[in-house]
C-alpha cells in the first residue's frame, strides 16, 4: 500500500504553468476556444501570423473560423477569411451545424470572405510577375470591415496553381512581413507533409507559433490531438492535448486545466451505507466531489455504487448511471440479488442507464454523448462504471484528459460523481489510477484477501480531501441485504449470513 | 485609369472579336513593360480586331476579385470565349500567342 500511496501524492500536484511576471509576456488575442486559450496562456500572439498545420480532415479550417467567428462576435474583432479551397457557400453551409451563420456576419460587416480560385492549366505564364493582386484584395477585405483578425486558408494551394516556385516563396515571405506590418492577427492553414509540418515548409516563414493538429486512429477509434509547436516569447503548454470537435464546436482539452474555482460545497450526500457514511465522519461525501472506488474484479465496486445510486433516488434526486460493461438489465439483475431493486427508479424515472461498448467510438465522442446525456436528464448523481473500461479506447494521457474535462464539467453541475475502477494487477494500479487519482476527492479502494481459507472483503478510504475520515481497513460482506461493513474494529457483523458474490 | 485603347475605330464602330482586358497595380516597371508587349503583339498578330481595357487595381481594388486576379500583371482575354489568363510581363511572345489561342501548343 506504501508504493500505492507515494504514487498518489505524486500524482496530486497539478503540474502548473511557470509563473510570469505581469507584462513580459507578448500581447495575445484570445481564439475563444475553450482550452486553447489556457494552453497558450492567452491565446495567439496579437498582431502576428500564426500556422495552425495538420493532415486533410485535422480540424485546421475549423479552428480557424472558429477563431475568426469568435473574434467578430464575442471579441468586436471583424475578420477576413480568404480561402483557396471552398468557396463562400461550401464554407457556410459547413459550419451552419455549428451554429455559425457566415452570411449574417458577413451582412453585418463583420466578416469579408473571398474565394480565391488558382488553376493552373487556366493560366499561362508568360515572364515576371508578382502576387500583388493578392495583396490587393486582402488590402481591399481588411479596409472593408476594419478587420484585426485574417484567416488565410491553405495558402499552399497557391504551389498547385503557379508555376514559378522562387516567386512563390518571394512573395510568400513578403506576405507574411506585410500581415505583420498591417497588424492582424493572422492564422495561415497549411497541410502537413513528409518529414515536414507543412508540404511547402510554410514553417520557415512563420516564426511567431506554430500549433500542430493531428488526427489519429488507434485500434480503429480516432482521437485528434493539438500541440503548441512553437510559440516565441510566450510561455505554453507543450504537451498534446486531445482535442473535441462536436456539435458545439472545437475544444481542447487541457489536462492541467482542473478549474480551480469551482464552489466547494459544504453539503454532504450519504454513499448510501450507513457504516461508510460513518467512515467520513458519519456524513457520506461532499456534494459535488468526485468518488473513486477501485478494486479488482468482484471486490463489490457495482454494488457500492448501486448502493449510493439507491439512496440517491430514494431521496428523489435524479441519478445518471453510464454503463461501460455491463446491460442495464445485467446490473438490475445482479443487484436484486444483494437486495437492491433499482427497477422501479428506473420506471419512476429517476434512474437512467446509458450503456455503451467503450470500443463503438473514439473518446471525444463519448465525452460528447455523456455531456449531453446529462444535460437532457440533469441528474445530480453520476455514476460511471467502469471508468476502467474506457482505457481500452486511448491512451492513458488521453484517457485522463477526458476525465479530466468530464468531471471538471460534474463538478460545475454540482453533480456528484461515483466512478468504479477496474484493478487487475499491481502494475495496473500504478498505470490507471495513477492517472486519475489526483482528479478524485475521495478515493475507496476495495480488497480482497484470503486469510486461512477464507475469502474476506476488505475496504478502506485511501483519501479524502477535505474532511476527516476514517484510515481503517473494515471488512464488509455481501449479503442479500446489501453492503454490510463490519463495526468499528469487529469483524463483519453478517459473516453468518449467506455471502454473495458479486460480478 | 481605366482606359479603352482603340486602334482602329476609323474601320469599325462594332465590337471587337477580341476583348483583352490587362490588370495592374500602378505603374511598375513589370507592367508598363507587359503594356507595351501587348500593344506590340496586337498591333502584329489582331490589327483592328482588338480592344485593351487597362484596370489599375489601385484604383479598383473591387474588380480583383471578379477575374480572379492573384498575380500581375494579369491579362484576361475575355473575348472569344473562353476566357483565358495570362499572366507575367508578357514577354514570352510565343506564350503569349500560345495564351490568346493564336497559335497551336507545341
Amino acid at each position: 500500500m506504501n508504493r500505492i500511496k507515494r504514487l498518489i501524492s505524486d500524482a496530486d500536484v497539478l503540474p502548473h504553468p511557470p509563473h510570469v511576471p505581469g507584462g513580459r509576456e507578448l500581447p495575445k488575442t484570445p481564439t475563444g476556444i475553450r482550452g486553447l486559450d489556457e494552453i497558450t496562456r492567452g491565446g495567439l500572439p496579437r498582431g502576428r501570423p500564426t500556422l495552425v498545420c495538420g493532415g486533410p480532415g485535422s480540424g485546421k479550417t475549423l479552428l480557424a473560423l472558429t477563431f475568426l467567428v469568435n473574434g467578430a462576435i464575442r471579441f468586436d474583432e471583424p475578420g477576413v477569411l480568404m480561402t483557396f479551397e471552398e468557396n463562400g457557400e461550401e464554407i457556410a453551409s459547413d459550419v451552419a451545424s455549428l451554429g455559425f451563420d457566415l452570411p449574417e456576419l458577413i451582412h453585418a460587416q463583420k466578416l469579408s470572405v473571398d474565394y480565391v480560385r488558382v488553376e493552373r492549366s487556366e493560366i499561362e505564364e508568360t515572364g515576371e510577375y508578382d502576387l500583388e493582386g493578392l495583396f490587393v484584395r486582402l488590402d481591399y477585405a481588411i479596409r472593408t470591415v476594419s478587420a484585426k483578425r485574417v484567416v488565410l486558408d491553405t495558402l499552399e494551394s497557391l504551389f498547385a496553381g503557379l508555376k514559378d516556385d522562387a516567386v512563390l516563396r518571394a512573395e510568400l515571405r513578403r506576405l507574411f512581413r506585410w500581415l505583420k506590418d498591417k497588424g492582424v492577427t493572422a492564422v495561415i492553414t497549411g497541410e502537413r507533409g513528409d518529414g515536414l509540418l507543412t508540404k511547402q515548409g510554410l514553417e520557415e516563414y512563420v516564426s511567431d507559433a506554430v500549433i500542430l493538429l493531428d488526427h489519429r486512429v488507434h485500434d480503429q477509434v480516432s482521437t485528434r490531438r493539438l500541440r503548441v509547436v512553437k510559440y516565441r516569447g510566450s510561455h505554453h503548454g507543450t504537451n498534446e492535448y486531445p482535442f473535441l470537435i462536436d456539435a458545439t464546436g472545437i475544444s481542447v482539452l487541457p489536462v492541467s486545466s482542473m478549474a480551480l474555482e469551482h464552489d466547494a460545497p459544504l453539503d454532504r450526500i450519504s454513499a448510501g451505507i450507513q457504516r461508510l457514511d460513518g467512515m467520513f465522519g458519519g456524513k457520506g461525501y461532499y456534494r459535488g466531489s468526485t468518488v473513486l472506488v477501485s478494486g479488482a474484479a468482484g471486490t463489490g465496486k457495482t454494488s457500492l455504487a448501486a448502493h449510493f445510486l439507491d439512496a440517491a433516488c430514494r431521496r428523489g434526486e435524479r441519478c445518471l448511471c453510464f454503463l461501460f460493461e455491463e446491460s442495464p438489465q445485467q446490473l438490475i439483475r445482479n443487484m436484486r440479488s444483494i437486495g437492491i431493486d433499482l427497477e422501479p427508479w428506473v420506471t419512476a424515472g429517476l434512474l437512467r442507464f446509458h450503456a455503451d461498448r467503450p470500443s463503438r467510438y473514439g473518446l471525444e465522442t463519448h465525452l460528447a454523448t455523456m455531456h449531453q446525456v446529462v444535460a437532457d436528464f440533469q441528474p445530480t448523481v453520476v455514476v460511471l462504471d467502469p471508468v476502467t473500461n474506457l482505457m481500452t479506447v486511448g491512451t492513458f494521457a488521453d484517457v485522463q484528459a477526458m476525465l479530466t474535462r468530464m468531471i471538471d464539467h460534474l463538478k460545475t453541475e454540482n453533480i456528484t460523481a461515483l466512478l468504479t475502477s477496474l484493478t487487475p494487477g499491481q502494475l495496473e494500479i500504478e498505470r490507471t489510477e495513477n492517472s486519475i487519482s489526483s482528479l478524485m476527492d475521495t478515493w475507496i479502494v476495495l480488497a480482497n484477501e484470503d486469510v486461512g481459507g477464507h475469502h474476506r472483503r476488505g475496504l478502506y478510504v485511501l483519501k479524502s480531501r477535505g474532511m476527516a475520515h476514517s484510515n481503517e481497513l473494515r471488512e464488509f460482506a455481501l449479503t442479500d441485504q446489501g453492503l454490510d461493513i463490519a463495526a468499528n474494529g469487529g469483524p463483519s457483523v453478517s459473516t453468518s449470513r449467506t455471502v454473495k458474490h458479486d460480478s | 485609369m481605366q482606359l479603352s485603347e482603340d486602334r482602329s475605330a476609323t474601320l469599325s464602330s462594332k465590337p471587337k472579336a477580341y476583348q483583352l482586358r490587362l490588370y495592374v497595380a500602378g505603374q511598375t516597371p513589370k507592367s508598363i513593360l507587359a503594356l507595351r508587349n501587348l500593344q506590340q503583339i496586337c498591333e502584329e498578330h489582331l490589327q483592328g480586331r482588338y480592344e485593351i481595357e487597362i484596370i489599375d487595381l489601385i484604383e479598383n481594388p473591387q474588380l480583383a476579385r471578379g477575374d480572379q486576379i492573384l498575380a500581375l500583371p494579369t491579362l484576361v482575354r475575355r473575348l472569344p470565349e473562353p476566357i483565358k489568363k495570362i499572366i507575367g510581363d508578357l514577354s514570352n511572345t510565343e506564350r503569349v500567342l500560345v495564351g490568346l489561342d493564336l497559335r497551336e501548343r507545341v
